[in-house]
């Protein structure tokens, strides 16, 4: 499957693909962060024959319902199996003692019993990260244990 | 009556009469342009409720709205896809320039208005609105269309044929020798070409000064910047509003974003005062002698941006369909043909232009959107049958 990618200046951005089943379809990435579905006429394939107009939430909403199922039933299924566990994703923020500093430093296990099991840095994510890695101002940290711990870790980033 | 009252007095009248004719267009479905020209026109000498006291204070105002017009026109595009544009598009760019430059240039000069009024008429015929366009483009759902790069990217040809035109234009307004005349060109072709490799190459360190979190502190400082820049680019003849235009260029990403969002309704309100502005200084006792040359241009650089649109679809390899959607797309003509114009006429120009281009740019500006609308389901039959 091949997707096309096409600039819109002054407006975003373009990707659109054939189906299968020969049905054509389009994202169209406005700057606004809008996001418009596109269908195509099949009797004049240029044609937008229909538009579906999302704000953010509905298109990651729609994304989420396309491409993510799987890993939120995961994500359900760990939470039900676990009674009390919870996972909560906190930012590095700006000012946070440990910014530029290697995680180990924070000795989060040690004070707080929490995990730290993921890094996102820029889209990236640094699964199971080690004591060495150094963490920047930004970092989102993905952080699993008692409701009570997690909000000692969040505390601990942000003050120390 | 104390001065100042009899200013809001007459000014208020103004922009209350502005919003009830853009509620009235809304509901039509068509520009508020073509109405907001028609008021202008009315409240001129010679209209129906000639306006005394605050002329002076509107023509200050139109001043403005055609620097925020061109500030945000440069905030939509950043300097990497005029350049992507400029590459990749030059030649339907020329078919376009070509195409539709001449109505105008060969109306004039048959008219016998000279050289100058000719290269004014040129670029009177040649601007699509981009403004109406892509209210178009998104009112009818056109934008995930194949064919709307092409239109966007001519749009973008176009703005960036501006920037240049502009301030050769203003120069040979000027009315200067041939040689004085030839050193203004330059000097404003090398001010502009300085600007966009300014803002292509150190754009970021514009934006790093501009950008601020507080919205006051960023809407000071953008407004700020593009009238300095634009003061100083009348002073070096290039018109102030090719300078408001490189200063939007020169920002863009969030920043532009953030900018465009809040200018918004200031450039909405300048804007409209600029067309009634226009509309002021044409006498309504001329359009109507020109009003058959107008239809005339009119239905010539209908049929030269349709033929315009079909070469640039077909390039791009798209379907008759949208071949024929593409040039129906860029037959709006509005903000930019009056800028021209009221250029044009600032200096001194013939005195029928203003009324030709008036009378012009209401047909196409109202006519523009109504034909897309009106020819979308004859297309959309002729695909089936094909």
């Amino acid at each position: 499957m091949e997707v096309e990618q096409t600039a819109l200046p002054g407006i975003g951005l373009r990707h659109d693909f054939t189906t299968r089943t020969g049905q054509r379809v389009g994202v169209v990435s406005h700057r606004t962060g809008r996001r418009d579905l596109v269908i195509y006429d099949k009797d004049d394939p240029d044609r937008a024959c229909q538009t579906v107009k999302l704000n953010d939430e509905e298109a990651d909403a729609l994304a989420e319902l396309l491409g993510a199922p799987r890993i939120v039933q995961r994500l359900n299924a760990l939470h039900e199996q676990v009674e009390g566990l919870v996972s909560v994703q906190l930012p590095i923020p700006e000012g946070s003692p440990y910014a530029g500093r290697p995680m180990g430093e924070a000795r989060v296990r040690t004070r707080t019993s929490a995990s730290i099991v993921a890094v996102v840095r820029g889209g990236r994510v640094f699964a199971s990260p080690g004591p060495d890695f150094v963490f920047g101002t930004g970092d989102v940290v993905v952080v699993v244990g008692s409701e009570d711990s997690t909000a000692e870790v969040a505390d601990i980033l942000a003050r120390g | 009556m104390h001065e100042t009252a009899i200013l809001f007095l007459e000014f208020g009248a103004v922009l209350l009469g502005l919003g009830v004719l853009g509620a009235l267009a809304l509901r039509v479905g068509i520009s508020p342009i073509p109405l907001y020209l028609i008021a202008g026109v009315a409240f001129g000498t010679g209209g129906v409720l000639p306006l005394a006291t605050s002329e002076e204070f509107i023509s200050v105002g139109a001043e403005l709205g055609v620097v925020l017009l061109l500030l945000t026109l440069g905030l939509e595009y950043n300097a990497d896809e005029l350049m992507t544009s400029l590459t990749g598009n030059a030649r339907a760019g020329i078919v376009d320039l070509v195409l539709n430059a001449a109505p105008g240039a060969i109306c004039a000069l048959l008219l016998g208005w000279g050289p100058v009024a000719a290269v004014a008429m040129a670029g009177v015929t040649y601007a699509t609105s981009s403004g109406i366009t892509a209210k178009v483009l998104s009112d009818l759902g056109w934008i995930g269309n194949r064919e709307t790069p092409t239109v966007l990217s001519l749009l973008v040809f176009e703005d960036l044929t501006m920037a240049i035109y502009l301030p050769v234009l203003t120069t040979m307004l000027a009315g200067l020798s041939l040689l004085n005349g030839a050193i203004a060109v330059g000097i404003a072709l090398i001010t502009v070409s300085v600007v966009l490799i300014v803002a292509l190459k150190f754009g970021r360190l514009i934006e790093a000064f501009v950008s601020s979190p507080n919205s006051e502190v960023l809407l000071l400082k953008v407004v700020g910047l593009a009238l300095l820049v634009a003061g100083l680019a009348q002073q070096l003849q290039v018109s102030a509003a090719v300078g408001a235009f490189l200063v939007g260029i020169a920002l863009s990403g969030e920043l532009a974003e953030d900018a465009q969002a809040l200018l918004a309704p200031l450039r909405d309100l300048f804007a409209a005062v600029f067309f009634v502005f226009f509309g002021l200084q044409t006498d309504p006792a001329k359009i109507l002698p020109v009003a058959g040359l107008a239809a005339l241009l009119a239905l010539v650089s209908m049929v030269t941006k349709l033929l315009t649109g079909i070469y640039a679809a077909r390039r791009a390899g798209i379907g008759k369909a949208g071949q024929a959607r593409a040039g129906i797309a860029l037959i709006p003509r509005g903000e930019f043909n009056i800028v021209i114009a009221g250029l044009a006429v600032g200096a001194g120009a013939h005195p029928d232009l203003g009324a030709l281009a008036a009378a012009y740019v209401l047909i196409l500006a109202a006519f523009g959107p109504l034909a897309a609308k009106l020819v979308q389901p004859f297309i959309t039959a002729i695909a089936k049958r094909a």
